[in-house]
């Protein structure tokens, strides 16, 4: 890559790149994100790559591996371009045939498209399927279609043309785009991005920092992983034009270790970034300089929390800081330092490029613009979905997710990680925005969803949760330390049937005090999963307290198993298959549980063919 | 610059930048708190100096320790809000470390006197409630040789590396800012036990009690600059000798 010394020779590259790739070129792209790469797609890749080159039509047809295209589930996936043909769940042994018939031949392979388990209907465009088709990926988009490790990809989708415009406009200019756009925050506060940047920018300081917080942390969300691993040079020129506008000469991009491949993917993207005069001094001739380094972080989910991300970058424990100072006035090594989630630097380019009007039009009122959701557990599609804000739940889940596998009924919703709350169905019409979702007792989070059927217990569900934050607090505060230990014990003894309503009580007493009296967001956060479904969910609670009854049938201490004698026809699978031997019976009599033996791991219900075995 | 704000409807002025516990008191105004010391920043730990604050339409309830003066707020330390998270932060403080007197004294203050909650599953330390003090203290000395560990329920104060460390002097500054006293420190007339080692302390030249440890002493003459035969007599004899020799002057 040649060094770009001048807005015009970038803007000529760009054009040239631009006309040499007509829109209409033939392309398969094979997904490369980590989903994908877990079920083999590189394989695919490979004998993509071997089949196309003997054949000769590597000519014809350009090969790319690229970011996740979100419907992680049907990986490995292959998109066609430009008939938009997704072939999903691809084998390297399906390459030949799709060579053949479909480059060759132009014929689509049916088994390999797409099949909506709702509808039994099939689909061959990816544009078509339900999972896309309710989504507007502005962000997401991009992933599949470009190959992240080349900056030529990235520039034909018409990358770096916002930092083009950025450059042509005076820095406070582009504050107020950002402003104008209504952007805010994509990591979970929601703060309006253009007035965090205005504040850094009004700072007297010789030195300012950007930062980009790639710390995701979210048990089952990935959001920001896939943008890092599928588009790095958004991100690159998203801070660049974050820092053109608030004057900051270093950037740090806070990167979780757990994801080696977005280290390693945006390590190559810096590098080509800075080959080709687009970080380090004199950035195209302007006399501005700008480069960033990658920080490394460690694992622990607090460090999300932007003081404690400050703290850990300088070497420090990882532990939030009383707010304010707010980083913005007094950050890293006490300049001011502007931090902004993943998502928002990618989304940044795009307004700049396409202008604030374009994005205020999607959205609501108080929030403009697509949010990326991580759409997971008891749905039938899951993977990354895109979509405008003010959406509602049920269009997500019901729509893009395709509802609930198993005929079974819907229960709850959780938004925003492990500190969001549990909206149950009478709230599935909650618009999806920063403002509402709060008000509902949950939030936006940085975009974790989890979908929970009948199946699922609540208490069960908040005791997960207050686990997981319980270990992950950094042990500072009294109130988020100690509180959430005690909740959970107190949880447990509900769950384990040693509950009264007085616990109930202290539960609620307890996460009042966690929520009013904990430093950061954390803990006062923490306690959402618990209190919404005190509140949504709470006959549930009651039943486990008052008639020691787990209502879901999850709570082991509180549950049973026995077999059904109208059902049991004495198959012995059950017994075979229980690992404590506690189930005995001779074939093709009535089969018995002990209870002494049973240890409630479900498997006879699991492997039992003919609904005999009975939870109460 | 200078902010005129209220504390209990009384009229204060500070200077910006300060902290409001620090504030408080100095205009004799009482709030309970386990992990503040003047002599080290405060982290907000114990969530026990809770105040609350009212600025415009908003309503927080806040620690003081770590609050930063504004001007105009209205500054509330003993409402029915207040009281009741203080309660459960001392009630949680007190399962914590149901041995401490400070911790019982100020529980019941604030109307705990028991508290509902199981005795510690992990308790490392018995009777630390975390504030880190020693930590802060041990910093501010610039030996460094206490840290936490872990996170979560599973915090801890204790050594790098679960090692002795050599940065340990054997002052005991840690005890003397622990307001659980829960840090063994073990003196004999010629030794100290501290942290998982012995400290050799030097001896008066006059009476013989103990003055310092010899690591303290090389520390603080190397470090600070102090005279070598500075700490050869204990602060006992050092006045009685300088009394002799003011005396000797005047008379």
């Amino acid at each position: 890559m040649q060094a770009f010394k001048t807005p015009k020779q970038l803007q000529a590259h760009r054009k040239k790149i631009i006309e040499s790739r007509p829109a209409d070129r033939k392309a398969i792209a094979v997904c490369a994100g980590t989903g994908c790469k877990a079920f083999g797609s590189l394989s695919v890749y490979d004998v993509f790559q071997k089949t196309l080159k003997s054949s000769g039509l590597d000519k014809k047809w350009e090969l790319r591996a690229t970011g996740c295209h979100g419907f992680c589930e049907r990986g490995p996936l292959v998109l066609m371009f430009p008939s938009g043909t997704l072939y999903q769940k691809v084998k390297p042994e399906d390459v030949d045939e799709i060579v053949e018939q479909t480059l060759v031949k132009g014929k689509t392979i049916k088994r390999l498209t797409y099949q909506d388990p709702v509808t039994s209907k099939w689909f061959r465009r990816e544009q078509d399927i339900p999972f896309y088709k309710h989504q507007h990926r502005l962000v997401l988009k991009q992933n599949g279609m470009i190959d992240p490790t080349s900056l030529d990809d990235y520039l034909t989708i018409g990358g770096y043309g916002g930092f083009l415009k950025a450059l042509k406009m005076r820095p406070a200019k582009v504050i107020d785009e950002v402003k104008k756009s209504g952007l805010r925050g994509r990591g979970g506060a929601g703060f309006p991005t253009g007035t965090k940047w205005e504040i850094c920018a009004g700072t007297k300081a010789t030195q300012r920092y950007v930062v980009c917080n790639a710390d995701e942390g979210d048990p089952g969300a990935f959001m920001d992983r896939s943008v890092v691993e599928g588009n790095p040079q958004s991100i690159i020129e998203g801070m660049l034009i974050g820092a053109y506008a608030m004057g900051a000469s270093k950037g740090i991009v806070y990167l979780r270790q757990e994801y080696p491949l977005a280290v390693q993917r945006l390590g190559l993207a810096l590098e080509s970034a800075r080959e080709a005069g687009l970080l380090g001094k004199n950035i195209l001739g302007t006399g501005f300089d700008f480069d960033i380094q990658i920080n490394k972080g460690g694992g622990a989910f607090v460090c999300g929390e932007e003081s404690a991300l400050i703290a850990s970058v300088e070497g420090r424990r990882g532990v939030p800081k009383r707010r304010p100072p707010y980083p913005a006035i007094s950050g890293l090594w006490g300049k001011p330092t502007n931090i902004n989630n993943v998502e928002t630097w990618a989304t940044v380019p795009l307004i700049l490029d396409r202008g604030h009007k374009w994005f205020s039009s999607i959205g609501t009122e108080g929030s403009k613009g697509t949010k990326i959701f991580s759409l997971v557990g008891k749905v039938n599609n899951t993977g990354l979905v895109e979509v405008p804000m003010g959406m509602t739940l049920k269009e997500i889940v019901f729509g893009a997710g395709g509802g609930i596998p198993d005929g079974k009924s819907f229960k709850a919703v959780q938004t925003g990680g492990p500190s969001g709350g549990c909206l149950p169905e009478s709230k599935l019409d909650t618009p999806v925005d920063f403002d509402t979702l709060v008000q509902e007792g949950s939030m936006m989070g940085s975009g974790g969803m989890i979908v929970m059927d009948e199946s699922t217990c609540m208490v069960d569900v908040a005791k997960y949760f207050v686990g997981f934050l319980k270990f992950e607090s950094c042990g500072n505060c009294t109130s988020c330390r100690d509180g959430l230990q005690r909740l959970y014990e107190l949880l447990s003894d509900v769950c384990e049937g040693r509950a009264s309503m007085e616990t109930l009580d202290l539960i609620e007493e307890l996460a009042g005090t966690i929520r009013a009296t904990s430093l950061c967001a954390l803990g006062t956060t923490s306690v959402n999963p618990v209190l919404s479904t005190l509140k949504y969910f709470r006959d549930e609670y009651v039943a486990h307290v008052k008639e020691k009854r787990c209502p879901a049938g999850v709570c082991k201490s509180l549950i049973t198993y026995t077999i059904d004698e109208k059902n049991c026809n004495g198959c012995t699978i059950c017994a075979k298959k229980c690992p404590e031997q506690a189930i005995s019976g001779k074939k093709k009599k009535l089969h018995i549980i002990d209870q002494q033996r049973c240890i409630k791991c479900g498997i006879c219900k699991d492997v039992c063919k003919y609904d005999a075995v009975i939870v109460a | 610059m200078t902010v005129q704000f209220t504390i209990d409807g009384l009229e204060v002025k500070a200077k910006e930048g300060e902290h409001l516990l620090d504030v408080a008191r100095r205009h004799g105004i009482d709030i309970p708190s386990l992990c503040h010391h003047e002599a080290v920043e405060p982290i907000g730990a114990c969530r026990v100096c809770l105040v609350e604050v009212r600025s415009g339409q908003k309503t927080t309830i806040t620690t003081s320790c770590n609050f930063l003066v504004e001007d105009g707020i209205e500054v509330h330390t003993d409402t029915a809000e207040v009281r009741k998270h203080r309660a459960m932060n001392l009630e949680l403080l007190l399962a914590r470390a149901p041995k401490s007197d400070v911790v019982r004294k100020l529980a019941s203050a604030s109307g705990v006197t028991r508290t509902r909650f199981e005795p510690l599953a992990y308790e490392p330390l018995p009777n630390c409630i975390l504030c880190e003090l020693c930590v802060r203290t041990c910093d501010m000395l610039g030996h460094h040789a206490l840290t936490t560990v872990g996170r979560g329920d599973k915090k801890r104060i204790g050594l790098p590396f679960n090692k002795p460390s050599d940065n340990c002097v054997g002052c005991a500054s840690c005890l003397s800012v622990c307001p659980t006293q829960c840090i063994s420190v073990k003196d004999t007339p010629t030794q100290r036990a501290i942290w998982g080692q012995k400290h050799d302390f030097i001896l008066c030249k006059v009476c013989g009690a103990p003055v310092i440890t010899k690591k303290h002493r090389d520390f603080a003459i190397s470090e600070k600059g102090l005279p070598e035969d500075y700490y050869d007599t204990c602060e006992k004899c050092k006045q009685s000798a300088a009394s002799k020799r003011f005396a000797s002057v005047v008379w």
